[in-house]
């Protein structure tokens, strides 16, 4: 059924020139509540299949559903921190159709009366601009099973022989968080999809409502776009990209669509309403499941439950366990770093504020923290494609392990250049700071009879060069300190050697 | 003396029990003997478990030796309706779709009957899915009324009430989504109680209609029903609808059987027009007695029940057609390979499963209630059904102003001839043109015999209704009725029944 055929695109600057994006994003969050939605099942990730399950997951006849608390409580927050009105009382409801995964063949969920609504999320850019994003809703559901298709070549369900299914995820709560259409994006579309969906899981992190981790899927995104030409004013036909899975993909989903939207339009085609699927490897969507508005849920309000209607006094004693927004949070870091606004915003976007925050807590400088985290480690990070603090978990290094290093050159034994060369062993798995160091003999030479030995051979061999420092051009101790540092094997301390040097030819 | 046990109410079987005079084997054991007797002719039963009946009776024998304290009730045989999941036990809700099926689980008051040490005699028929007034939609065969054989024992729950009428069980578990507990009682001469919406677990009832459902006592006296409401009533935390109190005080009601100075409201449109004569007849003999025993009554009206039928004939099909989507041949029950074709989809084989497996009853509700979902219909629908609904709870509520409880024949008519209606789906559901209100309004009623038509010489039913939460008002009344009844008939009505002994099916309906 998949249609894997390319398709035409436009370049992305003409089809910007052409046409403004309008923007829908819907974000699907696991709760990491202990049970699921509706019964007392573990929600664990990763148990063997169907050993997570009982009559009221499996929707067995006769069984019924009870809503977990917590997770209201958890839909509460997230309202809250969303700048959401919390429904004074609100219902689920039956979301009707056949799923093989979904063992009621209706899903429980909020139709019209969801647990928040009308908020709105500021959202800062890499430049520093803020842009804000209109939620339309937050509202509870069910997630469904996982099936498993079995004996074909590519696993889809194309050529299988059999399907199994595992319900272990089957009732594990979701909330879903829907915004506004976002218009007068323009180019920025791409960025501010990722910015925006980068910052909501900031923040429902902060929270501790979820692990929102996009890889294992327990946060997921469904891009909705459609093009407007250039001065008009009715959205266009949209389409629906689902279940997007990173926050780069984010971005490179909504670029594509812009573009093959772009093309269809500039070709005089017409956008059909659908779900795509969006292919990681290849970086296009391809077209899915054709979606029409006659696409009928027949919902209606689920009689085996009854209202939510959280109190006030719950919303307010909800409110005041919300973390300090990381906006603010950003702010008042920044201020005790002493960072500039671009050394902030950098540290920012490669997620690394919580990392340094716990560095600097451990006891090493802002600057040092900021300095080991970001550069190598980020790259490498990055070429794995996991966060920092996940690739360097991964490698057994933390907090300490910067706060050691930082120790052996702020005590002289390593200048910053060998600390460079520790870091990289550090990385590598070779073991503590201190561990590489002792490995690879790193240290810098403390007798001092040898580097001013050292410092009088390179000025006897470069006499043109001792002059000119002789005469006031001290620039030119540069050249002579990386002599010194050769003949050193690089096992000296160059502010040392320069002082020795400005003491031999009479410039300190 | 088997035939003597089986003719024992539950309160005095609990009785003798409790006294040590009978031992629980026995009592279930008569029970046996009485279902190989006389089943074949009136088929309460879809399945009957002796086996395990007889290890629950053992195990209450056993505790009583060794001293232990009892329930009251332990020892006391019951029939489940076969809507009731039952672990290790079929559960099939009469249709073909879950033939085979053996729950993993047990529902929430079948768990409370076997704390209670109850031993479960088996699963009763019923129309399926519970839509029925007759238990014609049975996918395994109807059941018979014990009082004629060639008649319906109502429904949906036609095998619970027949199984008590015809002495098999002394009590039995019934639901009721429209009057399925009260209109069969009504024409099998017994006691049907469907408690307040939310007053017994709903946990492990099969669904027709979720908004609607609730289970409750079919018996042969009120104070029975008293007896098996106390047992299972009362909250639980698996259903979120379940009402989190205290169990009104139902047995301390039926015993006192007091309702002097009590206001009895008779609804002025559930009398007359439409209703049998005979059926007429004894329902005002029934509210004179209820004057003699120092009753007032006043005349009620509540407008908004001529709208009830439709509207209940969109809230339920509408819930059951979500509710029966379950059902598709994936992992229990039945699965239909479809005809012709060589690696069907999953899509296939649900289609044919579900074509094979539902009746034709089913298959209306599903498509009914479908549409009546579907966008563009909803408001029109679903929706309006629900203000109505509204309007038919503010009825009963400015009834109960000026009465305590309310009355009314619990169905227009006696027990039809199997066959008469089940062409004629709009004659069928009239049937349930006086028990409907309540369960559109959560509320709790009650039928208890009211004495034989004249034309006929079949049993009429006499409807007690009460605000919600106040279901002791039912048995007070119930059991006054009763009480002044039983003695003008010289006994129980169930007395003058034919004996079915011999009989069989067959031979009643050439008769
Ligand atoms: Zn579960």
């Amino acid at each position: 059924m998949t249609q894997t055929h390319a398709e035409a695109t436009l370049p992305f600057d003409d089809a910007i020139d052409a046409f403004d994006p309008v923007m829908g994003l819907e974000v699907h969050v696991e709760l990491n509540t202990a049970t699921k939605m509706f019964c007392g099942c573990p929600t664990e990730f990763g148990a063997e299949p169907n050993t997570q399950t009982c009559p009221v997951c499996l929707g067995l006849p006769g069984a019924l559903p009870v809503v977990n608390a917590v997770a209201v409580e958890s839909a509460i927050r997230i309202g809250l921190v969303l700048n959401c009105e919390i429904a004074q009382w609100c219902r689920f409801a039956r979301k009707n159709y056949f799923y093989p995964d979904m063992p009621k063949n209706f899903q429980t969920s909020q139709y019209d009366e969801p647990i928040a609504f009308e908020g709105y999320l500021d959202v800062e850019l890499d430049d520093g601009t803020v842009y804000r994003v209109e939620i339309e809703r937050a509202h509870m559901e069910e997630d469904t099973g996982k099936s498993l298709h079995v004996g074909g070549s590519t696993g889809r369900i194309h050529g299988a022989t059999h399907s199994l299914v595992d319900y272990n995820r089957a009732g594990i709560p979701l909330i879903e968080i829907v915004t506004k259409p976002l218009t007068g994006a323009g180019e920025r579309a791409p960025e501010i999809a990722r910015a925006y969906v980068a910052t909501l899981r900031d923040l429902l992190k902060a929270l501790d409502v979820s692990d929102v981790r996009m890889e294992q899927g327990s946060m997921r995104c469904d891009v909705n776009l459609s093009l407007m030409p250039k001065g008009t004013e009715v959205f266009g036909t949209r389409s629906e990209t689902k279940n997007v899975n990173s926050l780069r993909s984010v971005e490179r989903a909504v670029r594509y669509e812009v573009g093959r939207h772009a093309a269809v339009l500039s070709s005089g085609g017409t956008i059909v309403q659908e779900t795509r699927h969006w292919h990681e490897d290849t970086g296009v969507t391809t077209s899915g499941r054709a979606k029409s508005d006659a696409d009928d849920y027949r919902y209606f309000p689920e009689p085996d439950l009854v209202p939510v209607a959280p109190s006030r006094e719950l919303v307010e004693s909800l409110r005041a366990t919300l973390p300090e927004p990381p906006a603010a949070r950003r702010k008042r870091l920044q201020g005790e770093w002493g960072f500039a606004d671009l050394e902030m915003r950098d540290v920012v976007n490669a997620g690394l504020v919580d990392l340094v925050e716990e560095t600097v807590a451990a006891g090493a400088s802002p600057a040092g923290a900021r300095k080991w985290w970001s550069g190598e480690v980020a790259r490498r990070a990055n070429a794995e494609g996991v966060d920092v603090p996940t690739y360097a978990a991964g490698l057994g290094v933390g907090a300490a392990s910067v706060v050691e290093l930082e120790g052996l050159v702020t005590s002289g034994r390593l200048n910053d250049s060998m600390a460079r060369q520790v870091w990289e062993g550090v990385l590598a798995g070779e073991g503590t700071p201190t561990q590489v160091a002792d490995a690879r003999g790193l240290e810098l030479v403390q007798d001092t009879g040898a580097l001013e030995a050292a410092v009088d051979a390179v000025i006897a061999a470069n006499p043109d060069v001792a002059d000119k420092i002789r005469d006031g051009k001290v620039a030119a101790a540069g050249a002579l300190i990386g002599q010194v540092m050769k003949a050193m094997k690089g096992q000296a301390d160059a502010g040392a050697a320069r002082a020795i040097i400005m003491e031999r030819l009479g410039q300190s | 003396m088997t035939t003597d046990l089986t003719r024992s109410t539950a309160a005095d079987l609990a009785d003798l029990l409790a006294q040590g005079s009978v031992s629980a084997r026995e009592v279930t054991q008569a029970h046996l003997d009485r279902t190989a007797a006389v089943d074949g002719a009136v088929h309460s039963y879809l399945h009957v478990d002796a086996d395990g009946a007889l290890a629950q009776a053992d195990e209450v024998d056993r505790r009583r030796a060794a001293g232990e304290s009892l329930h009251a009730m332990a020892g006391v045989p019951i029939a489940v309706k076969d809507v009731m999941t039952t672990r290790g036990l079929p559960t099939t809700c009469g249709s073909k779709i879950l033939q085979g099926w053996v729950p993993p689980y047990d529902a929430t008051l079948v768990t409370r009957l076997r704390e209670a040490g109850m031993p479960i005699l088996g699963k009763t028929n019923m129309d399926e899915f519970a839509m029925g007034s007759s238990t014609e939609h049975s996918a395994y065969g109807p059941s018979h009324n014990p009082w004629d054989l060639s008649r319906i024992p109502g429904g949906s729950g036609g095998g619970s009430s027949s199984v008590v009428a015809s002495f098999q069980a002394p009590l039995a578990i019934g639901t009721d989504t429209g009057g399925s507990i009260r209109q069969p009682a009504a024409v099998t001469g017994t006691v049907g109680t469907k408690p307040t919406y939310g007053g017994v677990s709903r946990y492990g009832l099969v669904a027709l209609a979720s908004s609607l459902d609730q289970a409750g006592p079919c018996t042969r006296t009120v104070l029975d029903a008293a007896l098996l409401h106390e047992v299972i009533g009362g909250h639980d935390p698996l259903d979120s609808t379940s009402i989190d109190a205290p169990v009104p005080p139902v047995v301390e009601a039926a015993r006192r059987a007091d309702v002097a100075g009590m206001k009895i409201g008779i609804i002025r449109e559930l009398t007359g027009d439409g209703f049998q004569a005979g059926v007429q007849a004894r329902f005002d003999e029934a509210v004179q007695h209820l004057v003699d025993a120092g009753a007032e009554v006043v005349e009620v009206s509540c407008p908004s029940f001529s709208y009830a039928l439709a509207a209940y004939y969109l809230i339920l099909p509408s819930e059951a057609s979500s509710n029966l989507a379950k059902f598709d041949a994936m992992r229990y029950g039945l699965r239909v390979a479809p005809d012709g074709i060589d690696a069907p989809s999953a899509e296939q084989v649900m289609a044919a499963t579900r074509d094979a497996g539902f009746g034709d009853e089913v298959k209306r509700r599903i498509i009914l209630g479908t549409y009546a979902l579907s966008s563009g219909y909803y408001d029109a629908y679903y929706g309006s059904a629900q203000k109505v609904r509204r309007l038919i709870a503010d009825d009963f509520a400015a009834a109960f102003e000026t009465a305590d409880v309310l009355v009314s024949p619990t169905a227009p008519t006696t027990a039809f001839r199997l066959g008469d209606k089940l062409d004629d789906p709009m004659a069928m559901y009239l049937n349930d043109i006086a028990t409907i209100p309540a369960n559109l309004a959560g509320i709790p009623g009650m039928s208890v015999p009211s004495g034989l038509a004249t034309e006929d010489g079949l049993p009429a039913g006499f409807q007690i209704l009460a605000p919600a939460m106040q279901d002791q008002r039912l048995y007070s009344v119930g059991a006054a009725l009763e009480a002044k009844l039983t003695a003008a008939w010289g006994g129980p009505l169930l007395d003058r029944a034919p004996a079915l002994e011999a009989m069989t099916a067959g031979t009643m309906k050439e008769a």
